[in-house]
């Protein structure tokens, strides 16, 4: 009857452990799309949330990537594919377009007016926010390969890493909020 | 608190985040509330409209104590007390 008993607390405190694993206090998000108010959205709600206490992991993947090239840096040594996805794609936050009312750029460049008028940060910024606060950037590596960009040409940034998506999924898994923007 | 009651309160700090919008009130109250003591008072001042809802919910999570909001013309005046 003893053993019986001891079994299932030995049950409950594997149970508990996990549970308190798969609640800390913690922020992960999937930043998607390479649109300006997208990912605006997402650094807002980044460091909103270390305001909060949480701690913050963005998983950046896909379009999202571009944004966070840096326009005064060139890496030499690419295929011609990765060549051409570099001068397709926009180099850098600066020139990521709205991803509704652009208006070949009109739309843009009135919403970046707004914004400062209503005292809005710009996205590059939030971005150095974001390093001062201790946000994290891990950006997907598969994203990287083909679109062939290298970590040589994204901005300093303090908490940068390349990874998989079983980071994305570790973190995630462990967070109490997750997002997909 | 009544209004009246927050009007003649004498905050220990007062942060002026009346030059960003969301979500620099909120960093600016995180950031100052580490230069006060528990029991002091805060009194951030904010001129975006979301800070007043903000604060109050900021304030559950953190454990502080929020007294209330005190109308200006062009900006609100949001108190708390540390926990």
């Amino acid at each position: 009857m003893n053993e019986e008993i001891e079994k299932q607390i030995q049950e409950l405190q594997k149970k508990v452990n996990k549970l308190e694993k798969g609640t800390k206090d913690q922020l992960s998000m999937v930043v998607f799309s390479g649109e300006l108010d997208k990912i605006l959205a997402a650094m807002i709600i980044a460091t909103g949330a270390t305001a909060m206490d949480m701690k913050v992991k963005l998983f950046f993947t896909f379009w999202a990537t571009a944004s966070l090239r840096a326009p005064e840096k060139n890496v030499s040594g690419k295929n011609f594919m990765s060549k051409m996805f570099g001068i397709m794609l926009p180099k850098g936050s600066k020139k990521l377009k709205l991803s509704k009312m652009n208006m070949a750029g009109m739309g843009t460049a009135m919403m970046k007016g707004i914004m400062k008028k209503n005292k809005v940060a710009s996205l590059e910024e939030m971005f150095v926010l974001a390093g001062e606060l201790g946000v994290e950037i891990n950006i997907c590596e598969m994203s990287m390969n083909l679109m062939g960009f290298k970590k040589e040409e994204m901005i300093d940034y303090p908490h940068m890493n390349i990874c998989g998506v079983a980071t994305f999924l570790n973190d995630a898994s462990e967070s109490k909020v997750q997002l997909f923007i | 608190m009544t209004t009246e009651e927050l009007k003649n309160i004498n905050a220990n700090k007062i942060v002026d985040a009346r030059g960003t919008a969301c979500p620099g009130p909120l960093l600016a109250a995180k950031k100052a509330i580490g230069d006060i003591e528990s029991g002091e008072i805060m009194e951030i001042l904010s001129a975006d409209e979301g800070t007043k809802h903000d604060i109050p919910k900021w304030c559950e999570k953190m454990e502080h104590e929020f007294l209330g909001v005190v109308e200006e013309d062009s900006y609100s005046r949001i108190f708390l007390k540390k926990a």
